[in-house]
C-alpha cells in the first residue's frame, strides 16, 4: 500500500467532519470517530479530492514551517496510510 | 463504536456517591421497531418483543436525537426489528442529521426498492449495514425462516449506484461458518467498504437455538486463519472485522465497550438499556425517554449505574489487571450462565465457573450428521475442499459433517403484534 504522490486524496463514502460548530472537530466514519486537531485537523481538510498528496505536503511544509520538511512529509504519509487502512480515504488518479 | 483518541471534557457527578468521572456516551443505538419481515434464529431482539402500538412518534425520537447529541453522542445506529418498516424512516433520518449525528443503517433490505433507496441516501444517510445470513440462498432463507437472500442481492446491485459506505454484516455459525470464502467473494463484487463477519453470540433467541449454531473449535481456527489472510490481502479497500464467539475466548470482551461507558439503547417504546439484552437481568428498572432526559438516564438511571465502574465487582475481577480492558465481560452472560449477573463473565479463563461453558463446547453434537458422507458429496463440501488444498489439513478436519447436519427444530422469532 504505497501511496502515489500524484493522487488526490478524498474521504471515502461514508467518512465526513462534523459540522463545524460542532466541538470537538472530529472525524466520523463507519463505527468510528476521530477525533482531530492541529496536523491531523490540517491534513484531513485538505482530503478534498481537490488536493494531490504532494500538495498536501507542501501545504503543510509552509504551515509547519519551524518543522524539519522530510519529517512533516514522513508524518503526513505516515497519517495518510493510518486513514486508508480505516477504509478512511479514496485515492484518485 | 471506537474512539481514536481520549475521552474529552469529563463531568462530575453530582448526584450520586460515586468518586469516578462520567464519561458521555459515543453511539446511540436506537431500535426504532421490534416488527421485521426475518425470523432469524438468533436474532439479537429481546425474547418479548414490544408491540407496534407501543412504538415512539417521530417527535419522540427526533427529541431523543437532540437530546443525545447534546449529551455528547456522535453516531446513531437505526436498528430493530427491520428500522425500514417505520415510514416516517426518512423524516427520522433527516432529523438525526440536523441534530448533528452520524447515520447507520442496519438493515435486511428487504422492504427496499431502487427509489427508496435513492430517498434514504437523499435524506442524509451516512452508512448502509445490510445484514446476509449466508453465502447461499437455501442456507440464508432457512436462518431468516423467509425468502430474502435473492432480495439482499438485488440490493447490492442498487448501492453500487450511490456514492455512501456500505458496510456487509455476516453472522456466523455452524452452519454457515464454511461459507466464508463465498461470504467474502460477495463483498468482493459489492461497493461494500466494510465487511463485519461476526459470530452469533449467546443471548435471547440465540441463547435458546444455541445447541444448533455453536461452531466447533476447527471451524472456529480455520475461520481466523481464513479472514487473516483476506485482511492482509484486502488492506485499504476492504476493511474485514472478525468477532469470534465469546464461548471460544481466552478472555471476554469489553461488552457493550464497558457497561453504561460508552452507549444507550433505546427500545422501540422508549426504555433505556445499557445493552441490548439488559432485560434478561433480574432487578433493573428502566427508564423511559418519555419521562426523563436522556443526560438524567445516563447519569443516575439505575439501570445504567448498576455496573458502571468496579464497584460491583467480585473476584477475580476484582483484582484483575485487565478489569479496565474487559470491565469484566458480559452482564447478561454472567447471568445466563451462572445465574449471577456480578460474576466475572465465564468465558474468561481466569472465572472459577469457566468449566461450564468448557462444558457446553464439549457437547456440541451435530445433529444426524453423516461424516461418511462427506467423501463423496464433493459440492455440498467445496468450501472445505479449498481449504484443505490450500492448507493440507488432515481429512478429519476437512469433515467437518455441517453441511449434511439435518434441519434442527429452530426456535424462530415470531413478529411481535
Amino acid at each position: 500500500m504505497s501511496i502515489d504522490l500524484e493522487s488526490h486524496a478524498r474521504l471515502a463514502p461514508g467518512c465526513r467532519m462534523n459540522e463545524k460548530t460542532q466541538q470537538p472537530r472530529t472525524l466520523l466514519m463507519p463505527e468510528r470517530a476521530l477525533r482531530l486537531n492541529g496536523p491531523s485537523l490540517e491534513i484531513v481538510e485538505r482530503c478534498d479530492g481537490q488536493h494531490t498528496v504532494q500538495q498536501i505536503i507542501t501545504e503543510l511544509q509552509q504551515l509547519y514551517s519551524k518543522a524539519e520538511p522530510a519529517k512533516v512529509e514522513q508524518d503526513i504519509l505516515g497519517y495518510l496510510a493510518l486513514l486508508q487502512k480505516e477504509r478512511a480515504l479514496d485515492f484518485e488518479p | 463504536m471506537e474512539c481514536g483518541s481520549p475521552a474529552p471534557a469529563f463531568r462530575r457527578l453530582r448526584h450520586t456517591r460515586m468518586t469516578f468521572a462520567i464519561a458521555n456516551p459515543l453511539a446511540l443505538i436506537a431500535e426504532l421497531t421490534h416488527r421485521c419481515p426475518l425470523h432469524c434464529v438468533y436474532c439479537s431482539n429481546p425474547l418479548e418483543l414490544e408491540a407496534r402500538n407501543l412504538e415512539l412518534a417521530t417527535e419522540d425520537w427526533s427529541r431523543v436525537f437532540r437530546e443525545a447529541s447534546a449529551l455528547g453522542v456522535l453516531q446513531v445506529d437505526f436498528t430493530g426489528g427491520e428500522p425500514l418498516t417505520r415510514p416516517d424512516i426518512f423524516e427520522l433520518i433527516r432529523a438525526a442529521r440536523a441534530s448533528g449525528l452520524y447515520v447507520n443503517l442496519i438493515t435486511s433490505g428487504l422492504p427496499l426498492d431502487e427509489s427508496r433507496l435513492g430517498a434514504l441516501v437523499s435524506a442524509g444517510l451516512d452508512h448502509f449495514q445490510l445484514s446476509f445470513q449466508g453465502a447461499r440462498e437455501e442456507t440464508a432463507n432457512e436462518i431468516s425462516g423467509t425468502k430474502a437472500h435473492a432480495h439482499k442481492l438485488r440490493v447490492l446491485e442498487w448501492l453500487k449506484r450511490h456514492r455512501l459506505a456500505v458496510t456487509l454484516n455476516f453472522v456466523i455459525h455452524r452452519r454457515n461458518i464454511e461459507q466464508l470464502p463465498e461470504m467474502l467473494a460477495l463483498a468482493e463484487s459489492s461497493s461494500a467498504t466494510r465487511v463485519e463477519f461476526a459470530n452469533v453470540q449467546y443471548y435471547g433467541w440465540a441463547f435458546a437455538n444455541r445447541d444448533s449454531l455453536l461452531p466447533t473449535r476447527t471451524q472456529v481456527t480455520q475461520s481466523i486463519d481464513f479472514l487473516k489472510e483476506a485482511q492482509e490481502r484486502l488492506a485499504g479497500k476492504i476493511k474485514i472485522e472478525y468477532v469470534v464467539p465469546d464461548y471460544y475466548a481466552k478472555y471476554p470482551k469489553p461488552c457493550m465497550g464497558g457497561w453504561a461507558r460508552k452507549l444507550m439503547l433505546i427500545t422501540p417504546s422508549g426504555d433505556a438499556l445499557p445493552c441490548h439484552a439488559a432485560r434478561v437481568i433480574p432487578g433493573l428498572s428502566f427508564e423511559n425517554v418519555k419521562r426523563r432526559s436522556l443526560r438524567e438516564i445516563w447519569e443516575v438511571s439505575d439501570a445504567f449505574q448498576k455496573f458502571r465502574g468496579e464497584a460491583w465487582m467480585q473476584e477475580p475481577c476484582k483484582t484483575c489487571d485487565r478489569r479496565a480492558l474487559d470491565f469484566g465481560g458480559c452482564r447478561c452472560q454472567a447471568l445466563l450462565l451462572t445465574a449471577d449477573a456480578a460474576a466475572t463473565d465465564p468465558v474468561c479463563s481466569l472465572s472459577p465457573q469457566r468449566p461450564k461453558v468448557d462444558a457446553i463446547l464439549n457437547a456440541i453434537v451435530l445433529v444426524g450428521a453423516q461424516p461418511e458422507a462427506c467423501a463423496t458429496e464433493g459440492p455440498s463440501i467445496t468450501v472445505g475442499a479449498a481449504q484443505r488444498d490450500r492448507t493440507d489439513t488432515s481429512a478429519d478436519d476437512v469433515c467437518l459433517p455441517t453441511t449434511t447436519e439435518s434441519k434442527p427444530a429452530w426456535l424462530y422469532r415470531p413478529n411481535p403484534s
